[in-house]
């Protein structure tokens, strides 16, 4: 097994000419106050990314960047600063900005530090190098073969081929430190569909924690380009959606966004400590149907979402936010859980280096429940099939959210009828998942593409959900 | 509201930016391509530095100290291009960076659009326009928590149904950039951001709400005063306090200043080169035809003196100038950039990285006239959501609001969507009122737009 560690140090301090006991220094400058936690956050992160558009991959970036982000935690006060500069003197420097929060007078009795190790969820492999330049270049070239193969109609296709390689040094005030060294690669693949001077659009993608080979892998470029061509296909035809409050049924997988807006962040720490989330308090009340069982899920090898530690150092865990319709428990990161009295769940993640940790989740989803698909389709007499979305939204204080729905049908007397327009949904999030009638039996995790946003940071998650029939949901359609 | 002065202005203690690593790394990538064979190439380097210090229930949360590098490097090999970044200046980093995009250019594909932009268009002359963008203020941990301190104090205070809140923020923040390119031109700028911001939460009757205020200006003494911004935070969370559904229907629409402006962006959207090169746009060939009525007039002000999205140059060094993308209603101009304008066959409209202080003007009504003109309809002072499609242009996006019946604001709206075309969202523009929102790159007033439907109950 490859030496965590020793990679992690051979990339981060090594070059910079940084030890331990550099570490020791700057651990013991921000302790010198009084300070009830601190934490260094050693980052160095290569990025690259590559776009194809008619029919050629015309542009590509590379980026690195490092840098080591110092936090001081006294009481609810947190100071943070950092530097791109892996030198001492800039270190020391952003460690006293970050301690200046608290008084003086803490204590300075030097940090024993422990390695913490968790079994790798992912390969350390740098997955920039796991394809030469030339076959990244004809994988995108492969896609478009195979999107305009599918129909003469395909106008345009744009595909882009995404990785990054992270690797993180976690030092914290309690001796432990924690290395982690993440992959991720990332497929996206939209079209454009002409027909009678009509467009329409349609975008698929995947990835995960690993090599570009695993898009390479049972023809999975192909499924995309595929996936894509065939939701235009059905935009073409699609008619105007119906406006109003109806029984909507979501298909699995990817809808599941529905649960990372409706009750995920309503769900943080943070929200919940300041008393601003509509989910405030409720912990043992019933908030959904019994047949709701949610999990935010950090462990599962290779996932989008997953992490083998969050980065505070702490191991990712499989947290029951949802059991049988009862409110179970918050994601918490360490500042969250220790206002609280509770223990972190290895939800404390950060864009890089650059900004302070939150809650945040990482795989969000419902498991299975009992029905079959197509039962609960045809239990419908009038409604809304909705089985891709663009993206959602939520405002955590009144607990309103919506999603918005790229690829939807009208259900008549239990069939599948005529696709509509991408429509809105929007609802109430502790009130949406009580009025969920029907879950299926059919767990599907979406493929790997989804990116949170909260307070101006970006990190990747997942999402995922059964078939689930939730009867009053607003549909935000045009016809009255 | 009122631009009271505050005479702590330009405090320029502390460690001024300096640019000189800046435009030395940008010299160097350059000659680092040429000695790598590139036949062209652009760099631009950027250094910022901040402070954000936000409060909480009349206790510091969080101080942030920010200070962020960054340098961007394209080459170009005849007609195949490829960039990189690094957050070093090193030299040796700077050459990294340089091979990273030589390398990326053997691989991608060939297309005669590719390159720097035409050297008779670069802003040669306007590189030392001095538009007033940069007044650093750099104050004290201390200060900076102190007016975030009053203006929170000032929204908790408003009334007592106004519980809990999200904090109040004062943040302060400067940066410089250089831009070079192998035609010899070098372009500096340098701008500085002040904000205050507050965010606070609501109860009655058991329900929750929350709204927010901010102020943003280049100079600390345009920004309103901290005590002003707590106080309107307050007033829009209470205003929507006992929010409830409303049936489906359709009635008239008014978006509030503050959200009109994401109409506007999604008009940029539509005609932007890299829309219309790909024919991902419900706006295809336009050009020259009605999309708004006869009275609407959208246009650019890139050299107005201290605004929000002021700039003498664009992304690739050319000259930007006041100029109609919309007069008369027809649309007379895309939004281009070198790239897309050669694919479109036509010249760079100084578009590359965006539009410089878009502005829609206004009428003569207020935003009390346009509601007052009102028998029934909704003020929507909030959007959430991404339900925009630029190719079809389908719109349908969650909003909160206030509902008006005969001219008078009844009651607070949440928990619908508001749907239609953005074609005829365009054309059914009804009026634009004369409450500019200054903080923002896009200046325009409240905007009415008829025939839109709202689902609800």
């Amino acid at each position: 097994m490859t030496d965590t560690f020793k990679l992690v140090t051979d990339t981060l301090l090594v070059p910079a000419g940084l030890e331990t006991s550099d570490i020791d220094r700057l651990m013991g400058r921000l302790l010198s106050q009084d300070i009830d936690y601190a934490d260094l956050y050693f980052q160095y992160s290569r990025q690259e990314g590559w776009a194809l558009e008619d029919g050629a991959v015309k542009s590509g970036s590379r980026s690195t960047d490092q840098g080591v982000g110092l936090r001081a935690v006294s009481g609810e006060k947190t100071g943070f600063a950092y530097s791109d500069e892996f030198v001492l003197p800039a270190l020391a420097q952003a460690a006293d900005a970050a301690r200046a929060i608290a008084k003086s007078g803490g204590t300075t009795s030097p940090v024993q530090w422990r390695n913490a190790k968790s079994p790798p969820l992912y390969t350390p492999a740098d997955p920039l190098s796991s394809l030469s330049d030339q076959d990244k270049v004809e994988l995108l070239q492969a896609v478009e073969v195979q999107a305009r193969a599918c129909d003469p109609r395909v106008s345009q296709v744009m595909a882009s081929l995404a990785a990054v390689h992270d690797v993180v040094l976690v030092a914290r005030s309690d001796g432990q430190m924690t290395a982690d060294v993440r992959p991720l690669v990332r497929l996206n693949v939209t079209v454009i569909v002409e027909q009678n001077g009509r467009r329409e659009q349609g975008s698929y993608g995947g990835g995960g924690r690993f090599g570009y080979a695993w898009l390479r892998e049972e023809d999975r470029a192909g499924s995309y380009a595929r996936e894509a061509v065939r939701q235009a296909l059905v935009n073409l035809e699609a008619v105007d959606s119906p406006a109003g409050t109806m029984t909507v049924v979501l298909g699995p997988g990817w809808p599941g966004i529905l649960l990372h807006e409706a009750i995920g962040h309503g769900l943080e720490g943070d929200f919940n400590r300041k008393g601003t989330s509509a989910f405030s308090g409720r912990i043992g009340e019933q908030v959904a149907s019994p047949e709701c069982t949610v999990v935010d899920n950090g462990t599962i090898a290779d996932r989008r979402g997953s992490l083998t530690v969050d980065d505070e150092g702490t191991p990712s865990q499989n947290t029951v936010l949802i059991e049988n319709g009862v409110l179970k428990g918050y994601m918490q990161d360490t500042l969250n859980a220790r206002l609280t009295g509770t223990a972190s769940t290895g939800n404390g993640r950060r864009e890089s280096y650059a900004h302070l940790p939150m809650p945040r989740m990482t795989n969000t989803y419902m498991l299975a429940g009992s029905h079959d698909p197509g039962e609960i389709t045809a239990s419908v007499d009038q409604g809304l099939y909705a089985v891709n979305f663009s993206g959602g939204q939520v405002d955590i204080t009144s607990g309103k959210f919506v999603f918005s729905a790229s690829e939807a049908y009208r259900i008549e007397k239990g069939k599948i009828g005529a696709p509509v327009k991408g429509a809105t949904l929007i609802g109430n999030g502790p009130d949406v998942l009580t009025r969920v009638a029907m879950v299926g039996n059919d767990l599907e995790l979406d493929s790997g593409v989804g990116t949170c946003g909260k307070e101006g940071q970006s990190v990747p998650v997942g999402v995922g959900q059964p078939t689930l029939r939730i009867d009053g949901l607003t549909v935000g359609g045009v016809e009255v | 509201m009122s631009k009271k002065s505050q005479a702590m202005d330009s405090d320029s203690t502390g460690v001024a930016l300096d640019d000189a690593p800046l435009a030395e790394a940008v010299q160097a990538a350059l000659a680092e391509a040429s000695r790598q064979g590139a036949s062209a190439a652009e760099a631009a380097a950027s250094l910022g530095q901040g402070l954000s210090v936000n409060v909480r229930m009349g206790e510091v949360e969080t101080v942030e100290h920010t200070r962020d590098r960054g340098l961007v490097v394209s080459v170009y090999f005849g007609q195949c291009t490829g960039s990189a970044s690094t957050s070093d200046y090193a030299p040796a980093a700077v050459r990294e960076a340089v091979l990273a995009a030589c390398s990326i250019a053997r691989y991608t594909q060939e297309d005669s659009c590719h390159g720097l932009a035409d050297p008779e268009r670069l802003a040669t002359d306007a590189v030392d326009l001095d538009l007033d963008l940069y007044h650093p203020w750099r104050p004290s941990v201390d200060e900076a928590r102190d007016l975030a301190l009053v203006c929170e104090d000032k929204a908790l205070s408003a009334d007592a149904r106004i519980d809990n809140s999200e904090g109040a923020s004062v943040d302060a923040h400067e940066g410089c950039e250089v831009y070079g390119n192998t035609h010899g031109f070098i372009g500096y700028t340098r701008k500085s951001r002040q904000g205050i911001s507050c965010s606070v939460i609501g109860t009655e009757n058991g329900a929750m709400q929350r709204d927010y205020w901010y102020s943003a200006a280049r100079r600390f003494g345009e920004l309103d005063s901290a005590a002003e911004v707590g106080e309107q935070a307050a007033a829009r969370t209470l205003r929507r306090l006992g929010s409830r559904r409303i049936p489906t229907c359709q009635v008239p629409v008014i978006y509030e200043a503050p959200v009109a402006s994401s109409l506007l962006s999604h008009f940029i959207g539509a005609v932007s080169g890299g829309a219309l090169y790909r024919k991902a746009t419900f706006l295809l060939d336009h050009l020259g035809k009605q999309i708004f009525p006869e009275f609407v007039r959208i246009h650019e002000q890139p050299l107005l003196i201290g605004a929000m999205g002021s700039s003498s140059f664009d992304n690739e060094g050319v000259a930007t100038a006041p100029r109609d993308i919309v007069s008369d209603g027809v649309l007379r101009s895309y939004v281009l950039g070198s790239y897309s304008a050669r694919r479109l066959g036509m010249e760079t409209t100084g578009n590359a990285g965006g539009v410089h202080n878009l502005t829609i003007d206004s009428g003569e009504q207020d935003l009390e006239a346009l509601i007052k003109g009102i028998e029934k309809g909704l003020l929507v002072t909030e959007l959430i959501g991404f339900g925009v499609n630029t190719v079809t242009g389908d719109y349908s996006r969650g909003v909160s609001g206030l509902w008006i019946e005969n001219g008078e604001i009844v009651h607070p709206v949440e928990e619908v969507t508001v749907a239609g075309n953005l074609k005829d969202i365009f054309s059914n523009i009804v009026a634009v009122a004369n409450d500019v929102d200054p903080r923002r790159n896009i200046r325009c007033g409240s905007i009415r737009v008829d025939g839109l439907t709202i689902a609800g109950e």
